[in-house]
């Protein structure tokens, strides 16, 4: 009898940790955004202009330098900050000047920014430099959009196209 | 003196918590027996469900299409198998996983509420940390080679958590800004990782159990069998669920999701990268400090004595966190001890066959022993017990189970232990040959040593099974081994009552007193 009973316990507590492994396994549900909102995921990765133009040494500049360096042309290779700016509705929601990456900061700068926005059209406008020698700024995109609930928009800038697209 | 000495040593210094669990523990021994307790062996349930989640991850591999397009319809395609084999073998792959985030997280809850955590433990707690990192790793990417709407998900979430570090030049989750972003290529590496991760997962668990002598890795049957046979009838229950295929345009609003993985997805995406950072690797700090951050005094380390030690490795063979090693020593051994592993348990002075007490010596000296609490003291006290010439009942007992003082406060003159192995048998028969009318042996319960192997030693050295043994001229009616932890000490006494009114008892009981 007390075998029984111990049997019939040891398959109530098995039953138990396969119903707590089955019930978190797929329970609660999740929810990613709020009812009715959409999400605009502003992801930039661009190479700037290059800071300064090349320019030709001196004779002299030359002769201060060892045989084997001795390049006619100086091209520095530091690159402009990308300077962004991303409004909803006429509403400023972000702006960010992203710094090139690497030690020489040569490298391409990057931006990666989520918003969750509510449903619905919207005006956007994407404004961006990526030539400091440019005042204002030298690419701008603006659309009415309409996000639906989950909707993820992404605001990239296409490097080849020169231009912000809208994915 | 002795008195003082051994009476002094019967304390107990377990936290609440570790005291709660183990009521809880020997409840459910009294359901499972306590070889097929789960919360006794959670680390042998948690090989026991690597092994499930290998054998079904290959069956897996073997049908899963490993490119972009492939992958959803191929693991689609499971439930389309004769008889939904490949559905129930999916399911158990992943309840399997579930199962096995559940038992290492308590395995550790339970190991850090003993405080198993420092001293010759240290190297066990430390190595077991990364597992817990290396398992969320190799399941949450198993999550991904799905691409349905909770892998997309899964992806992102844990890109931008690792892109939040800054340390990866390009951003990562630019990789799943689009459909076109996705490609069969990165679908490999998540193969490669979903692999190559439990693999190292594996190795870490190894290398996690090597300073343990006989690892519990293996549950016993009725434990497997009832472990594996809850998630299998899970398996056939609830299917694996497999959302809409992934749109990274699009969030469903609402999805099942696999908490056991995913939480920490959802806390980063939800609330924010660097509190799950902070979490992560707060949590992995501390628990790495543990072992010095908790101050546990540290006994005293086994000595060997050459000159009594004859090589004969029992010692070797019994100890339970391979602290002792043999070396040549002209024609025969020596055993050696390595102090950063030894527990000074004294399991190994229990096993040494020149720690009997009848040697004619005045002070007795061992092969190996503790040189805080030395064999000689054990024998010395019992002589003192034993003089008192009433035909005691002495109860040799461990200091880490039942409190020895409750049974001093009901005529049993109780000698305290390290380890109830720590006990040579020959003292034993020692005890009954100089007077006592019995001798209780008080154990740990059942699985529940402090140093692992301790009571399994003693039950057999005691039943004959295991040398050094306790002879069998010895009246067994005589000797009674009791398994108790702290608090149970009334189910000790119980069982000691009843066990002096066997007729034995009585007979030598009177005897005594008339003497």
């Amino acid at each position: 009898m007390r075998s029984i009973l111990a049997v019939l316990g040891q398959a109530v507590l098995y039953a138990l940790f396969a119903a707590f492994v089955g019930f978190f396994s797929t329970r609660p549900q999740y929810r990613p955004l709020p009812d009715a909102h959409a999400l605009v995921k502003l992801s930039v990765s661009h190479a700037g202009a290059l800071k300064a133009d090349c320019r030709r040494r001196t004779r002299e500049e030359l002769e201060r330098l060892p045989p084997n360096m001795r390049v006619p042309a100086e091209c520095p290779r530091e690159r402009s900050p990308l300077v962004i700016e991303l409004a909803l509705d006429g509403r400023l929601l972000h702006a960010e000047t992203a710094m090139p990456s690497g030690l020489a900061r040569d490298g391409a700068a990057t931006v990666y920014r989520r918003f969750v926005v509510p449903a619905g059209t919207h005006h956007i406008a994407v404004r961006l430099n990526d030539d400091g020698r440019v005042p204002g700024f030298t690419h701008q995109r603006e659309a009415d959009l309409t996000l639906v609930p989950g909707q993820v928009l992404v605001i990239d800038f296409d490097s080849e196209r020169k231009e912000v697209v809208l994915l | 003196m002795e008195r003082v000495l051994h009476s002094a040593a019967f304390g107990h210094s377990r936290n609440p918590v570790a005291t709660i669990l183990e009521r809880i523990e020997r409840r459910l021994d009294g359901l499972f027996g306590a070889v097929s307790n789960p919360l006794r062996h959670l680390g042998a349930i948690g090989f026991l469900l690597f092994w499930v989640i290998a054998l079904t991850g290959v069956y897996l591999y073997a049908v899963f299409d490993t490119s972009v397009a492939g992958a959803y319809r191929s693991t689609e395609a499971l439930s389309a198998t004769a008889y939904g084999f490949g559905a129930v073998v999916r399911a158990l792959h992943r309840y399997a996983s579930d199962a096995f985030v559940a038992v290492l997280l308590l395995h550790l809850a339970r190991e850090l509420a003993f405080g198993r955590v420092s001293g010759f433990r240290r190297f066990t707690w430390l190595t077991g940390v990364p597992l817990v990192w290396l398992t969320f790793a190799a399941g949450i990417v198993g999550f991904w080679l799905l691409w349905d709407e909770v892998a997309a998900l899964s992806a992102v979430a844990t890109t931008e958590w690792l892109d939040a570090l800054g340390i990866f030049g390009e951003t990562l989750a630019r990789n799943f800004l689009g459909a076109a972003a996705v490609n069969d290529r990165l679908f490999s590496l998540f193969v490669f990782l979903h692999v190559g991760l439990p693999l190292l997962l594996l190795a870490g668990m190894w290398i996690h159990v090597q300073r343990l002598a006989r690892p519990d890795t293996r549950p016993a049957r009725s434990l497997t069998v009832g472990t594996v046979g809850a998630l299998i009838v899970l398996s056939f229950l609830q299917p694996a669920p497999l959302a809409a295929p992934a749109d990274l345009g699009q969030l469903p609003q609402a999805v099942k999701f696999d908490w056991f993985f995913l939480a920490p997805n959802a806390l980063s995406e939800r609330g924010s990268a660097a509190v799950l950072w902070l979490l992560a690797a707060g949590g992995t700090v501390l628990l790495l400090s543990l072992p010095w951050l908790v101050r546990t005094v540290r006994a005293p380390v086994a000595i060997v004595d050459p000159a009594n030690c004859n090589g004969c490795s029992r010692c070797f063979d019994d100890c339970p966190y391979a602290a002792v090693s043999m070396t040549r020593r002209g024609d025969g051994g020596l055993a050696v001890v390595d102090a950063d592993l030894c527990a000074g348990c004294g399991i190994c002075a229990g096993a040494c066959p020149s720690a009997t007490p009848f040697r004619s010596v005045a002070e007795l000296v061992s092969g190996i022993d503790l040189p805080h609490d030395p064999v000689d003291r054990i024998r010395r006290a019992l002589t003192e017990v034993l003089a008192a010439g009433e035909a005691p009942v002495v109860a040799f007992g461990c200091r880490h189970g039942a409190d020895l003082r409750a049974l001093e406060a009901n005529g049993v003159h109780a000698i305290a232990l390290e380890c109830a192995a720590q006990l040579p048998p020959a003292f034993v028969e020692y005890a009954l040959r100089r007077g006592a009318s019995g001798v209780v042996v008080v154990r740990c319960a059942d699985g529940a040593c402090e140093y692992r192997l301790g009571d399994r030693w003693s039950d057999a050295r005691l039943a004959g099974e295991r040398e050094p043994h306790l002879r069998a001229s010895v009246p067994r009616d005589r000797v009674l081994v009791v398994g108790a932890g702290a608090g149970e000490e009334r189910d000790v006494m119980t069982r000691i009552a009843r066990w002096r009114r066997l007729p034995v008892h009585a007979a030598r009981q009177e005897a005594g007193d008339h003497a």
